[in-house]
């Protein structure tokens, strides 16, 4: 039996692709989302083998929930997006159907998640970075998603004072609390706006508009400190690139 | 400046009464000089018959030489010499017939320097006209194409500003038909009668500039029952209008991207029901039209979407009005209002 959930959160969405998975007796629908936020719940609950993902929908992307899951299922996405847009997932997603789409089309989804799962080949998308082969969502640019014990926070990029390197984490600091999650730094140097954000040292990424000054502790050593008293190192290139975008 | 905006016709007037004036000067001072009054006038009539030459050399080399700051030294040398050659030219023929007086060669030597100072002088001064007259022209003519382009580009822009459907709602209704047909085949059929109604809706108002006030709500409403069948229960929706605005005009497919982006923001920033309101009132004679749609301030910042979707209209809105304050957008109370204000014409 192939467990799956539907997460879309248009209903009739949701009834098409129940429709078309009707003929497939081996297949059993364990439950329907209308959001990222049920979605992430479901599949924490259920450990499905199988979800049908919508991308835009409230709150959070399907992309932002992927990145909050710890086992990943089997993925086909299932959305109105361009197909140039989503060829960039092929290689993660076991297929994607471009809405509106024929039971043929979802007939082949279906053969070649059958195939891969023949070959136990598990899609592993927890192992490959979201974030290299990721389309960019205006979405992704103004806020980060975490998650939090069993809550989910949107931090809006606007709050976040610092992000630090952490091994395979990064720590990201708001003005009273700190958040973990599974990327690099260099993501988000790329992700967050390059006019805001700046590295200033290997493992260090500050928000400009939290520093509250910069201090030097020995010749040629500088720290900057942040508005809410957090200090963070300033190595020799980050100094330059600091001065230059100050104006300084 | 008198050259440049008359006919050819004043044009050759103006130019013959100065030629003429300057011919009763020169002769004049020839006679004051001595010389009878028939030599006198055949002296001056042959001299400024020569320049007339000069004149009509540099009049054709500015239709194919154009002066600039840069070369302005060529220009003078190039006086230089079409004076000396006209006057040495002068100089050989009227000997040949006014030979009659011996003294006329000696004072024909002796007022060379004279009327080569005279003749650049001359030349020199039309020469400026002439450039002027060119320079003017160019100017108007690069003017006028300035413009034509202006317009085009606005043109261009409203017409592409218009038309700015959003695919996904598009596919996703197509999704959505599509998933009806199976079980719900009378609803699939209606659903198609009113995707049909607002596409030809969107299409005919690409032709037209201002459309009435009731018009745009019926395409609202056709817009946001389509929505209704995607988001199902989630979706409610409250149109109140002033009595009299139906017939106030506002530019065609203004109104439908503001609502669009209302219920985007709306879906996509609550899990929950979304109400959304369009309320159109009368403004001292102008017609104010406010959405409101629920906004969720604690999982996001407020000053996310303020822009979000509503730059086009912004510029649609300075393009058609030549104003920058027509479209506001506030956020209090999780209700995040867009108001705008359409001028009327009196």
């Amino acid at each position: 039996m192939i467990r799956t959930i539907l997460i879309d959160d248009e209903p009739l969405a949701r009834s098409i692709v129940r429709e078309y998975l009707q003929a497939y007796s081996d297949f059993e629908i364990i439950d329907e989302c209308s959001n990222g936020y049920e979605g992430i719940k479901a599949i924490h609950q259920h450990k499905p083998d199988l979800i049908f993902l919508d991308v835009q929908m409230p709150k959070i992307t399907g992309f932002e929930m992927l990145e909050l899951l710890d086992d990943m299922p089997h993925v086909i996405f299932t959305t109105a997006y361009d197909e140039y847009a989503m060829k960039a997932f092929e290689s993660m997603a076991t297929d994607y159907l471009l809405k509106p789409f024929s039971k043929e089309r979802f007939d082949k989804a279906i053969t070649k998640l059958r195939g891969l799962k023949q070959n136990n080949h598990s899609v592993a998308l927890s192992s490959i970075d979201l974030g290299k082969i990721r389309v960019r969502q205006p979405e992704e640019e103004s806020r980060i998603v975490v998650r939090e014990g069993g809550n989910i926070r949107i931090i809006p990029a606007t709050d976040i004072f610092a992000i630090e390197a952490y091994d395979d984490y990064v720590k990201i600091f708001t003005r009273d609390e700190y958040f973990l999650k599974k990327k690099t730094l260099s993501y988000f140097e790329e992700v967050l706006p390059s006019t805001e954000f700046i590295r200033t040292h290997r493992s260090h990424l500050i928000q400009i508009k939290y520093i509250a000054r910069i201090e030097s502790y020995e010749k040629n050593n500088h720290v900057v400190l942040l508005t809410n008293e957090r200090k963070v190192p300033l190595s020799r290139s980050g100094y330059v690139k600091l001065k230059e975008m100050l104006g300084i | 400046m008198i050259l440049i905006n008359s006919s050819w016709k004043k044009y050759l007037l103006i130019a013959s009464a100065w030629w003429l004036f300057w011919v009763i000067i020169v002769t004049l001072v020839i006679h004051r000089l001595g010389w009878p009054w028939r030599v006198s006038a055949a002296d001056a009539s042959l001299f400024m018959a020569s320049q007339l030459i000069a004149v009509s050399i540099i009049r054709n080399t500015h239709k194919f030489y154009h002066t600039n700051a840069k070369n302005i030294s060529y220009r003078i040398v190039y006086l230089f010499v079409i004076a000396l050659i006209v006057n040495t030219v002068f100089r050989w023929i009227s000997p040949l017939l006014l030979s009659t007086y011996n003294s006329y060669g000696t004072f024909l030597s002796a007022s060379f320097p004279v009327r080569f100072v005279f003749s650049l002088l001359m030349i020199a001064l039309l020469d400026v006209m002439f450039w002027l007259s060119y320079f003017t022209k160019e100017q108007e003519s690069q003017e006028k194409r300035k413009k034509e382009i202006e317009t085009l580009f606005k043109d261009a822009e409203l017409a592409r500003l218009h038309l700015q459907l959003q695919p996904h709602f598009l596919f996703n209704s197509l999704n959505s038909i599509s998933a009806l047909t199976g079980k719900q085949p009378e609803e699939a059929r209606k659903m198609i009668q009113q995707l049909s109604d607002f596409l030809r809706g969107t299409i005919k108002k690409g032709d037209q500039q201002l459309v009435s006030m009731g018009e745009e709500l019926h395409h609202i409403e056709l817009y946001l029952d389509i929505e209704k069948v995607r988001f199902g229960d989630r979706l409610k929706t409250d149109i109140r209008n002033e009595k009299g605005t139906e017939n106030l005009l506002l530019p065609s497919l203004l109104l439908q991207p503001i609502v669009e982006n209302a219920i985007k923001f709306g879906l996509y920033n609550t899990t929950g029901e979304v109400a959304i309101t369009i309320c159109a009132t009368i403004e001292k004679e102008n017609l104010l039209i406010n959405i409101r749609n629920p906004f969720d301030s604690g999982s996001d910042s407020p000053h996310r979407g303020t822009g979000f979707g509503l730059n086009s209209i912004q510029r649609r809105l300075y393009l058609l009005y030549a104003r920058n304050d027509l479209l506001n957008t506030h956020c209090e109370n999780g209700t995040f209002t867009t108001s705008l204000l359409i001028p009327q014409q009196k």
